[in-house]
């Protein structure tokens, strides 16, 4: 993720030039990045279950709670509220998306692209101050 | 070298889809999602739509996946699933629409097959870098820019009154 947002930023007042070979090649370091952090909880739990000893006892298949007995069913329903947190996360999310490409312009955009990204932001704060209102964001 | 890595990332991404469909518990689809997403992301980087590439992973594979599996867990769907084994009369309705979608597929490959990618020149001003992407959203498609911004507050507005619980004020 971070990684990512670092080539997103890589902020630059001249257009970037365009390569005759594929641009795969330029996100190498991100493939061997992926690769390991599929391989290496793989290998983990591969080699823990290849040496451990199958000993099984209650307490050791209960699952795990802070060390307390677990109370109920795991398969709870969970509240509307996690989704409507969700929802405004999307919003906010797809929002940040367009912050990127201007962040990345800036220097040519000026003034112009500051009163253009203040208008966009106005209009989702509108809608902020409305969840905020009607205490979409209020948990009790 | 790029046909192979083509066919390596297609196989995986086809490989997740299916687990998709496979898999009984509905939270392992969703996680198997992921991989198709990751996948899709870099035939993007291969098509040379970097920014897009990034924004699959950021917004697909973070917040909608994260709207799936809380939609999965809301819902609590048992263990089993009940409801297909209702509905047989739709499979064979299944049959016809698959070999349908099949021979879509098919006709859009047989008729692209033979037109190439276009040749990028060394030095030329690149195209789907963020860069790119940024001077054509805030120059020329300046409106539909905040268009989208009018459209994601109408989505707020519409999850805030959708989810309300009755008896709210």
């Amino acid at each position: 993720m971070i990684q990512m947002m670092a080539i997103l930023l890589q902020a630059q007042s001249r257009p970037p030039a365009a390569q005759s070979d594929a641009p795969i090649f330029g996100y190498i370091p991100i493939i061997i990045f992926f690769l390991i952090a599929v391989l290496l909880p793989v290998v983990l739990l591969g080699v823990s279950r290849l040496l451990h000893r199958r000993v099984f006892e209650r307490e050791k298949l209960m699952p795990y709670e802070c060390g307390i007995d677990p109370i109920g069913d795991a398969r709870e329903r969970f509240s509307v509220r996690f989704y409507i947190v969700a929802m405004l996360f999307l919003v906010f999310d797809v929002e940040v998306v367009f912050l990127f490409p201007w962040a990345v312009i800036y220097d040519k955009l000026a003034l112009f692209g500051l009163v253009e990204m203040l208008i966009f932001i106005g209009i989702l704060v509108v809608g902020y101050y409305y969840a905020w209102r009607k205490g979409a964001l209020e948990w009790a | 070298m790029e046909k192979a890595l083509f066919i390596i990332i297609a196989v995986i991404a086809v490989a997740a889809a299916l687990n998709v469909l496979i898999q009984r518990n509905p939270l392992y689809s969703a996680l198997s999602l992921i991989g198709t997403m990751a996948a899709l992301s870099v035939l993007y980087v291969m098509l040379r739509a970097q920014f897009i590439a990034a924004v699959q992973i950021v917004v697909y594979a973070g917040a909608i996946l994260v709207l799936f599996i809380f939609v999965i867990m809301l819902l609590n769907a048992p263990k089993q699933q009940l409801q297909i084994d209702k509905q047989k009369g739709l499979r064979y309705l299944a049959i016809p629409l698959a070999g349908l979608l099949l021979a879509e597929a098919f006709y859009v490959v047989w008729r692209v097959q033979d037109i190439a990618m276009p040749v990028v020149k060394e030095g030329e001003e690149a195209v789907g870098t963020t860069w790119s992407v940024g001077v054509a959203l805030f120059t020329h498609y300046l409106l539909p820019f905040q268009v989208a911004g009018v459209l994601l507050l109408m989505a707020l507005i519409g999850a805030v009154v959708l989810a309300r619980r009755e008896g709210d004020k």
